[in-house]
């Protein structure tokens, strides 16, 4: 991995992810410390329904405070935020969540593409985002615009993911990106919570 | 997907001749999603330069009926969140249903999903002739849908799973009749319901009512505007009256919560 890649400093860490990443997840969290000193923001395509069923399998696996997000709430550090199912998950420049009921972008809400553009705005050049596994095409606009603002774009190593072709998609269309695999990506998390 | 092509003081500027040439005043909502659908409509119109967007939006009427279409977001459903109006069904109406006469406002109504589903709840109790349900909106596009109460019928399906699971009784094909791509529900049930325009940043309340209805509306609205239209449906609603919300939406900051208790888990606040 080419260090200079890598910012100073993480403000934000944005994860977004489909059809097989939860195992990513539930793999990278029991490892992250908690002295984690960024929010970290978790969008999959999911069923609405259920609601905290992931916020409970995360909490379980972590120190940290993991939690669903609720519209107009103040994005802090150490905390990790998933996104609700069924609306978007749009960030806003002083530093609050809120939620969207629009169309669906890539037959997702939330659509993790949404998301990522949204966070690349607020925190340019002090945004990590990581694509994980998935089967569709969510997420390579987002990361286009992360790389845009400055932001630093990781992709899970497709030969790692369940669903190889939305990391994949991203690896062909992402010029500037990190590859890493599942089993590196925790202690990844945690070395940025040091810089 | 568009890219950042509309910046932050583009759409500050366009919102503030939105106010001025047509009297709309979308500056308190939610920054991010505005400049989403901003961003989005400049680039599904294909314009050539922010300053011909700009120069349409305040002076072509007709251009300006489609950016309102456009930058409010319309979708909805039937039966949204089961559970809710499974609330509505087993506590909330028989409530009300000890009135003489039960007026409902459904603000920010869309398209007419809510309204109608509301409408087959107060049939099955028995509630339907003596109610009458408000449904307004900014958007007077939405407002003729509603009117037609003519939707999809590839959504049915999905809106008779919600309907079965918020504890409907009864075959859900019996309220609409079906014509090609498209299902006509009963006019009995739009027979209740009066459309208007009402938009909740400028327009006054216009009546007292047992229960309102506000959902996904005020999460495009900042803290600051929430607030105004929370007082706004506090000028509303009759005492025991009763105040319902988005899923993801809560009057819990709003200073004068206190006033109003929560029913259990669901988003659905009483007024004391
Ligand atoms: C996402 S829809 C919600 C529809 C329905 N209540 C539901 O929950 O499914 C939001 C609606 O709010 C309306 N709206 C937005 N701003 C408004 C305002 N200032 N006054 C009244 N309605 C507004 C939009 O036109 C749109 O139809």
């Amino acid at each position: 991995m080419e260090e200079t890649l890598i910012p100073k400093k993480c403000s934000a860490l944005v994860i977004g992810g489909s059809a097989g990443s939860l195992d990513v997840l539930l793999e990278i969290f029991p490892a992250l410390d908690k002295e984690i000193n960024f929010p970290i923001i978790i969008v999959t395509h999911r069923k609405p329904g259920n609601d905290s069923l992931l916020t409970d399998l995360l909490q379980n696996r972590t120190q940290l405070k993991v939690k669903e997000v609720e519209e107009k709430e103040k994005i802090l550090p150490g905390t990790v935020y998933i996104a609700p199912a069924d609306y978007h998950l749009l960030l806003e420049h002083n530093k609050t969540f809120s939620l969207d009921y629009s169309e669906k972008v890539n037959y997702s809400r939330p659509s993790i593409d949404v998301t990522f553009q949204s966070a690349a705005e607020i925190f340019a050049s002090e945004l990590i985002c990581i694509l994980l596994s998935g089967s569709n095409n969510d997420g390579v606009e987002g990361l286009k615009a992360v790389n845009n603002f400055g932001g630093l774009v990781v992709i899970q190593n497709p030969n790692t993911a369940i669903m190889p072709y939305m990391p994949q998609q991203a690896v062909i269309n992402i010029k500037k990106n990190v590859i890493l695999d599942a089993f590196y990506m925790a202690d990844f998390i945690n070395k940025l919570a040091k810089r | 997907m568009i890219g950042d092509v509309i910046d932050n003081e583009q759409v500050e500027t366009l919102l503030n001749d939105v106010l001025e040439a047509h009297g709309y005043d979308f500056l308190e909502y939610s920054h991010a999603s505005i400049k989403r659908r901003i961003s989005r409509l400049y680039a599904l119109d294909n314009f050539v330069s922010f300053a011909e967007f700009r120069y349409t939006v305040k002076t072509d009427k007709q251009y300006f009926k489609r950016f309102l279409e456009e930058i409010t977001v319309n979708v909805t459903e039937m039966f949204r969140d089961p559970s809710f109006y499974k609330a509505l069904r087993n506590e909330i109406l028989p409530t009300l249903g000890t009135y003489p006469f039960i007026r409902i406002w459904v603000a920010g109504c869309s398209t007419g999903e809510e309204a109608y589903s509301l409408a087959i709840v107060l049939k099955e109790l028995s509630l339907l002739n003596k109610s009458l349900i408000y449904a307004t909106d900014i958007n007077p596009s939405v407002l003729e849908k509603a009117k037609k109460g003519i939707f999809p019928l590839n959504y049915l399906k999905s809106y008779s799973e919600n309907y079965l699971q918020s504890g409907g009784l009864k075959d859900f094909s019996t309220y609409y009749s079906a014509n090609y791509s498209l299902a006509k529900f009963d006019e009995t049930l739009s027979g209740k319901m009066i459309f208007s325009t009402h938009n909740l940043v400028s327009d006054h309340s216009f009546n007292e009512f047992q229960l309102i209805l506000c959902r996904n509306v005020l999460i495009y609205f900042d803290k600051d505007l929430q607030h105004k239209v929370f007082q706004l449906f506090d000028n509303s609603l009759e005492q025991l009256g009763y105040l319902a919300l988005g899923s993801k939406e809560s009057l819990d900051f709003w200073p004068k919560a206190k006033q109003y208790k929560r029913i259990r888990t669901e988003k659905i606040w009483r007024k004391l």
